[in-house]
């Protein structure tokens, strides 16, 4: 047997800190933010609860426009029961290779349903919310996305959300 | 998608963020995460693996249960049997393309089937 070699988490920071100096880029500006974060405890158990979805990979549905890479601050509402087969991603900033192969391994839909359907989860939202999150101005997802999505969910009655970035 | 979290949280909803970056996450810490330890691309698990994905989706939605601020979550899975994939990332150059500002389609004939009034787009 072949010893098993790991590694710890790779510091993306500090790999693109390394790479932009390398390359003669000025630093990217990573948000920080030092205040704890609020927490709410859940209204009622997982089995019964309203979970909402939200992916910004980049994944779109066909029929839809798709994302541009400019900082598009648009989302897409995305039908819980959409096939497989009528998503898309489109994304500046990651390998789209898995995604474009299954989009679940960004915005998981099946594994959701599944839950849902085992009784794990009470149910899903009805639409999953994306947008292309490489989005390079923190002000714009404040003012913006955060808002956007917020007022989503509310309209569809989530008690608590996965967010699944990218 | 850290920032989206504090703010849904701070309006009632709560949220687990699900993330391929310890580092990138922790820098805006949300209100609670689980962290997968796969290359980025994959946050929700391995492509056409469904019973890994809905392991994933499983235990990183157990977090809800926690109350405890910042909370992070270590899944238990890994991308391969060993980590040898972590000395390449973002050491062989900038893979990033092009940001152009019109619609990017995957297909050539997603173009032709989108509706441009896009009823169920959220323009912000």
């Amino acid at each position: 047997m072949t010893q098993s070699t790991r590694q710890p988490p790779v510091d993306h920071i500090a790999r693109t800190q390394a790479l932009y100096a390398g390359l003669g880029y000025p630093d990217y500006a990573w948000v920080r933010e030092a205040q704890p974060p609020p927490i709410v405890r859940l209204r009622r158990p997982l089995r019964e609860l309203t979970l909402g979805l939200v992916g910004s990979g980049g994944v779109y549905r066909h029929g839809q426009v798709a994302f541009h890479h400019a900082d598009d601050t648009s989302l897409r509402r995305v039908p819980v029961d959409t096939p497989g087969s009528a998503l898309r991603a489109t994304h500046f900033a990651y390998d789209l290779s898995a995604a474009r192969r299954d989009s679940n391994v960004v915005l998981p839909l099946r594994g959701l349903r599944s839950l849902v359907s085992r009784g794990a989860i009470g149910r899903l939202a009805e639409d999953a919310l994306t947008f292309m999150g490489g989005i390079y101005s923190a002000r714009r997802v404040r003012e913006r996305v955060a808002p956007a999505v917020l007022n989503e969910l509310r309209r569809m009655e989530v008690d608590a959300a996965l967010l699944v970035p990218v | 998608m850290g920032l989206i979290a504090r703010h849904l949280e701070a309006n009632g909803i709560a949220t687990v963020v699900l993330t391929s970056s310890i580092a990138i996450t922790s820098a805006v810490n949300p209100p609670r995460a689980a962290y997968l330890d796969y290359p980025l691309g994959h946050t929700a698990g391995p492509p056409d693996g469904p019973r890994v994905q809905e392991q994933i989706v499983a235990l990183a939605l157990s977090q809800l249960r926690r109350n405890s601020p910042g909370s992070m979550l270590r899944l238990p899975f890994h991308w391969d049997d060993n980590d040898d994939w972590k000395d390449r990332v973002m050491r062989e150059g900038d893979d990033r393309t092009a940001r152009h500002d019109a619609p990017q389609y995957q297909h050539a004939d997603d173009a032709a089937a989108a509706d441009p009034a896009c009823p169920t787009c959220i323009w912000t």
